[in-house]
């Protein structure tokens, strides 16, 4: 145990000190500043701004950068589901993999495009290269960065005052894409590649085993350069089916650790980046405070539960619920991989969740549960805990007799109706779909286990689907009509209301003048604003799902003692 | 007005309210109880169901449930019937005076006898009509002609009659007040169904309440919250019915259990006091007799965080009072004091008697009988600025510094460099100089102290610590100004105020993200009232003042800006409050049914049943009583608002979050067990 709080405390270091600087590296970017990437990368981004035909400091209203985001989604869609559906006549497909089926493909090309990563297929055996790289890498990348700009935007609905725009979405895009995303995915993917993780064009290659001296196909692929960016973009949404737990999509400790890493590296940058942004390094602080107390609060909860309520054998002493995990990992990687891919909204596994205890598979599925807002997904995961933080603003704010304010600007109706859609739409979608499916007569068949487990995996798949995170527990047969298209639906209503929201709230946030701050405003920055946030979210967390939660991992782990 | 708070008859009345607001018309308004009225609608239903066999419960706990749901509805109804009684019985009052009367309308304003007898509600804006001493005035109205005393206590509650005449800043009459003596030429200003007696009483009856954004915004956070738990209750039969046959143990939730669950854990405590609170709000400040013109403006008050105060009335007494005799040139005291008591004994202002007074005290000098020495008093005009006597060939002058000096100048006097110096240091000190000449000999000056009011220090002290401004406003002239201003600690003044200056400081607040308040009564202060966010015009002062102006002040005290602001938090913080209470009852509420609703289906979850509650039955009654119960218990702290201190906004917090978040934790759990083992002491499993 000792060894994985070492290994966990490092782990901590290095995120918050690489966190920093990206941070402040990322508000430049969005900022317009010059950075130390202008020279080499200004051109390509005129370039493109020229063949996009855009102006690059073109000013839009929220209703034309909702628009720009949600048609650039949607024709994102419909290619993603096209390709996949063509894919055995299209070139790049040495393994000759057929189409897929129309709800499949839907299913994928929506949890693409959510920035969900939802994997009902397995990528060696149902996608072909070109689909891999040309329709699922490009939208692991502009789905990010769609996330990012559209929280730069709320951001500049705070900043500006009594201004009917809130920047320009393709602008937003193109930055972050170019200055950030790609830049940061290089480096990573070449870093993986010298650790061992494949990136080839070349087929799949048949070997002959050690000891049996069968033959067996080790699958290939361009694989770094799409699980760069998988990790960093939250997709999570593996080239391999079994995702980062294969040797060959995550190959040594030192891997583990940079694509552990690279999990919260953005979403906790952010928080710097908007202390930045509104130039009061103190919010982006108490925000990042908050997130980190829930992060590790949740971290101990499931290490623990792994190390110390594994099963136990007669005449052995315990070493902890190994089941599921890779003995490379252990317990400690393990654990923090399943807490950090559900914290944010990665979904990305180096273990199988169904196989974790009943408390420590529990912990993962209520942090997608939260709303995927302790770090949650790039961009969206901050502009939903704004949503939480205008929340608490409110309740807190008029207990000290003032119309509710943060950052200066009033909170008012509209701006409620907006974060309450933010907060609403996630924990809808989970628990109408979990109900539906429940009542789906052969749900029984899609199952591994039965009993409270059973409604654990099912609650599982839809909470992770109804928050944009894309974790699979396994042990749940996703690939079917109900599945795929109740799914995907979902999975597209939870991303694009809150984002729309976001963006309207921006654009009214905008259009007011500032309050000024004094002595009878309310501090948003001190530790009694961060424990009522934390409160509020669990709150909002329990009351929604502790009853869903009571009949699965709670009564499994009551059962089994 | 009626000043009592709920006597019987208001008890009495609500509670035949409470069953007339059984209407479905007036259930939809408040979505929050709407759900429990549906939901008590539907137990009902079930109930009557179970006689013809189809039964999710016996039916003696389905009635148990419904019966406890309608009473919570009627408790909600309870509780916003009270708070509107206080405003009916008010309102009945206003009504009494609003009688139509025959109104005297002239044919011209030349001939004050050639009139038509006309219905008061006939009048139109800009008829003329005259009003005799023990008449009634029939409409509001701007006095262009004469003077009378008039008696406003049908809405202002004070028996004193008051001036009111033509020109200048007491030239507004309202209509319903009577006049006690001479008469009054009126144009009138407000036609029927508009007039300010109409406005007070649809603002005291709550008629006209329209939601305020702050309270839609709530209002908008307690229905997501409701449907949240509706569908987390509605999800809870399938998941359940899942469960149970996955497990092979117990059964689904029954429907009447899933209402009762969606009750307790919907917001119902603040839905059903939400506009009780709102109304209570208005109500108290009705009995501050301040009348608002709409409930926004009572919230922007909460907000305000610069206050324009006027200096004199607010900030210090009324009046300056002499305190020395300050004598130049060798001049001796008493000769001062003689010369200034006697320019003094016909000057009826507060500052000519305090003279009166300082003289006697220090020197005895008596009254003199005026009239035995042949003199002429000269009264102070705004012109000359300077008042006195002459008699027997001899003129004694007192006044401001500037006119006096022209006055001894002109006589061929000197005007002394010593005497420059006293006036300076006096105004320096806060003081008002008033120079005393003797023909064209300067004699001294009287140093006329502002007196600051007791315990105002403080009171601004409190309110900076909250976060609020206090800034001066005084025609005094800047050193004055500054002096009187550190002794009473405001933060600022704004000196030889003018009503542009005073339009160009609330701009300037406002710019900078302020909101600002003030009071006004002049026509001149109407550009600032307008501006100003929330905007207080006495009830004395003219009609563009009150027009411009958001509340009317029927007191007419400059003080009262302070407890506006006291009100408006106040409604606020208890509003939050209540919501925090509510919710965090939720988490208690969860604690108690939910362990306990899945016995049947994994008997091992009694282990979180650390309540130790009976069974599914007690449990869920003794939570859905003490839900009704506790809209019952609140009504008081919806009417009163929360305590109110004046604390920073950190401290305020931890307070509030203290008695009413962890109270909130805490009170459901003590409350449900003990009705738990209630239930059970009754034989009730």
């Amino acid at each position: 145990m000792n060894m994985i709080i070492l290994q966990d405390i490092a782990y901590f270091v290095l995120l918050v000190g690489l966190s920093i600087p990206l941070g402040i590296y990322m508000y430049k970017v969005m900022d317009g500043q010059k950075v130390f990437l202008s020279r080499a990368v200004a051109p390509v981004e005129n370039g493109i701004y020229k063949i996009m035909g855009v102006k690059g400091n073109e000013e839009m209203s929220a209703k034309k950068y909702a628009l720009s985001a949600l048609v650039f989604s949607a024709v994102g869609l419909f290619f993603v589901w096209l390709i996949q559906m063509l894919q055995g006549v299209l070139p790049f497909n040495p393994a000759s993999i057929e189409g897929t089926s129309w709800h499949l493909a839907f299913n994928t090309a929506a949890s693409f495009v959510s920035n969900t990563n939802w994997q009902a297929y397995s990528g060696e055996a149902g996608l072909s290269y070109l689909t891999q790289f040309l329709g699922l890498t490009v939208q692991n990348f502009v789905s990010a960065a769609t996330g990012i700009a559209v929280l730069f935007a709320l951001i500049r609905g705070f900043i500006l005052r009594q201004k009917a725009t809130i920047g320009s979405f393709w602008t937003d895009l193109t930055r972050i894409t170019l200055y950030v995303l790609i830049p940061l995915s290089f480096v990573l993917a070449l870093v993986l590649v010298s650790q061992g993780v494949v990136q080839t064009f070349a087929p799949y290659r048949e070997v002959a085993m050690l000891e049996s001296r069968a033959a067996q196909t080790i699958p290939l692929g361009p694989a770094a350069s799409q699980i760069a960016i998988k990790q960093l973009g939250t997709n999570g949404g593996g080239f391999f089916g079994v995702n980062s737990a294969f040797p060959l999509e995550n190959a040594t400790t030192l891997s583990n650790l940079l694509e552990c890493l690279s999990l919260l590296l953005i979403p906790a940058a952010l928080c710097v980046s908007f202390g930045k942004a509104v130039k009061d390094s103190k919010q982006g602080k108490s925000i990042y405070i908050a997130m980190m107390i829930l992060f590790v609060a949740a971290l101990g909860i499931t290490t623990i539960s792994e190390q110390y309520r594994g099963p136990v054998f007669e005449g052995i002493v315990t070493s902890g619920s190994m089941e599921g995990k890779e003995v490379i990992h252990g317990i400690g990687a393990s654990s923090l991989w399943a807490t950090a891919t559900t914290a944010v909204s990665n979904g990305s596994v180096n273990s199988m969740h169904d196989s974790f205890t009943p408390l420590g598979g529990m912990i993962p599925m209520f942090l997608m549960q939260l709303g995927e807002i302790v770090f949650g997904g790039v961009g969206s995961g901050l502009y939903g805990m704004i949503a939480f933080v205008l929340l608490t603003v409110f309740i807190a704010g008029l207990m000290v007799g003032r119309t509710p304010e943060y950052l200066g600007k009033k909170v008012e109706p509209y701006d409620m109706k907006m974060v309450c859609l933010i907060v609403l739409a996630p924990l809808m979608c989970t628990l109408l779909s979990t109900a539906a499916a429940v009542m789906v007569p052969e749900v029984d068949s899609w199952l591994t286990n039965s009993g409270a487990h059973g409604f654990s995996e099912i609650l599982y798949a839809f909470s992770s689907m109804g928050n944009n995170n894309g974790s699979a527990f396994a042990g749940f047969n996703a690939n079917t009509v109900f599945t795929n298209v109740v799914g995907g639906i979902i999975m597209l209503l939870a991303r694009f209301i809150p984002m729309a929201a976001a963006i309207f709230l921006a654009g009214n946030m905008s259009k007011k003048k500032a309050v000024a701050v004094s002595e009878g405003t309310l501090s948003t920055t001190n530790t009694m604003f961060v424990g009522l946030l934390i409160g509020v979210i669990l709150i909002v967390g329990a009351l929604s799902f502790l009853p869903a939660l009571a009949l699965g991992p709670i009564a499994d782990y009551f059962t089994m003692r | 007005m009626e000043k009592k708070s709920i006597n019987k008859s208001i008890l009495g009345d609500s509670l035949r309210q409470s069953f007339a607001k059984l209407a479905p018309g007036i259930q939809v308004k408040n979505p929050v109880m709407l759900v429990v009225y549906i939901g008590a609608i539907l137990t009902t239903a079930l109930y009557v169901l179970s006689f013809a066999g189809i039964k999710d419960e016996n039916g003696g706990y389905i009635i148990a449930i419904a019966l406890i749901l309608w009473f919570t509805v009627l408790f909600a109804n309870f509780a916003e019937a009270i708070a509107e009684g206080r405003g009916r019985a008010q309102a009945d009052t206003l009504r009494k005076a609003r009688k139509d009367v025959k109104a005297k309308k002239l044919k011209s304003t030349n001939n004050m006898n050639d009139y038509n007898e006309v219905l008061s509600a006939q009048l139109k804006k800009g008829d003329i009509v005259i009003v005799w001493a023990g008449e009634q005035i029939p409409m509001d109205g701007e006095v262009i002609d004469g003077a009378a005393s008039v008696d406003e206590s049908a809405i202002t509650g004070e028996s004193a009659p008051v001036i009111r005449e033509s020109g200048g800043d007491r030239s507004a009459v309202t209509g319903g007040t009577t006049l006690v003596s001479d008469w009054l030429v009126i144009e009138v200003t407000a036609e029927a169904g508009e007039s300010f007696l109409d406005k007070m009483i649809s603002m005291v009856e709550g008629a006209s309440r329209k939601k305020t954004p702050n309270e839609i915004a709530l209002q908008i956070l307690l229905v997501t919250l409701t449907i949240i738990f509706l569908i987390v209750t509605a999800t809870l039969l399938p998941f359940s019915s899942f469960a149970s046959s996955q497990a092979g143990a117990g059964s689904a939730i029954s429907i009447t259990n899933v209402i009762a669950l969606l009750v307790c854990l919907a917001p119902t405590t603040i839905g059903a006091l939400l506009s009780s609170i709102g109304i209570a709000g208005m109500s108290r400040l009705n009995q501050a007799n301040v009348l608002a013109m709409s409930g926004r403006a009572i919230e922007a008050a909460g907000d305000v965080d610069v206050l324009l105060l006027d200096k004199t009335g607010t900030i210090t007494l009324g009046n300056r009072q002499a305190s020395e005799f300050l004598p130049v040139n060798g001049v001796k005291e008493q000769d001062l004091a003689d010369a200034a008591q006697l320019s003094s004994l016909a000057d009826e202002t507060a500052e000519g008697r305090s003279i009166v007074v300082l003289a006697k005290e220090k020197f005895g000098i008596r009254g003199r009988e005026l009239s035995k020495m042949n003199a002429s008093f000269i009264e102070f005009t705004a012109k000359t600025r300077m008042s006195g006597i002459d008699y027997q060939g001899i003129q004694i002058r007192k006044g401001a510094a500037e006119a006096v000096k022209a006055f001894v100048l002109d006589n061929s006097g000197e005007y002394p460099e010593e005497c420059e110096q006293i006036v300076r240091r006096v105004a320096g000190a806060g003081g008002t100089p008033l120079v005393v000449a003797k023909n064209n000999q300067v004699l001294g000056v009287v140093y006329l102290k502002d007196i600051v009011k007791n315990g105002v220090k403080e009171r601004f002290e409190d309110l900076r610590k909250m976060g609020i401004k206090t800034i001066m406003i005084t025609g005094d002239n800047p050193m004055t100004a500054a002096a009187i201003a550190a002794e009473a600690g405001v933060d600022d003044f704004l000196a030889e105020a003018t009503p542009e200056a005073k339009l160009e400081l609330i701009r300037d607040y406002q710019s900078k993200g302020h909101l600002v308040a003030m009071t006004g009564d002049g026509t001149n202060d109407a550009p600032a009232l307008a501006q100003a966010d929330v905007a207080v015009a006495m009830n004395t002062g003219t009609q563009a003042a009150k027009e411009a102006g958001n509340m009317v002040d029927l007191d007419s005290s400059p003080t009262k800006l302070i407890d506006i602001v006291r009100i408006g938090k106040q409604l606020l913080m208890t509003r939050g409050a209540l919501t925090t209470f509510s919710v965090a009852n939720d988490v208690a509420k969860y604690f108690a049914i939910i362990p306990v609703l899945f016995f049947g289906i994994y008997p091992q979850l009694t282990a979180l049943n650390f309540m130790g509650l009976t069974s599914s039955i007690t449990a869920i009654l003794s939570a859905i009583i003490y839900n009704a119960l506790i809209i019952i218990a609140l009504i008081p702290l919806a009417l009163k608002g929360v305590k109110y201190r004046e604390l920073p906004a950190g401290k305020l917090l931890k307070q509030n979050m203290l008695i009413y978040g962890l109270g909130g934790i805490a009170a459901p759990f003590i409350a449900i067990k003990g009705i738990d083992m209630l239930l059970t002491a009754c034989g009730i499993m």
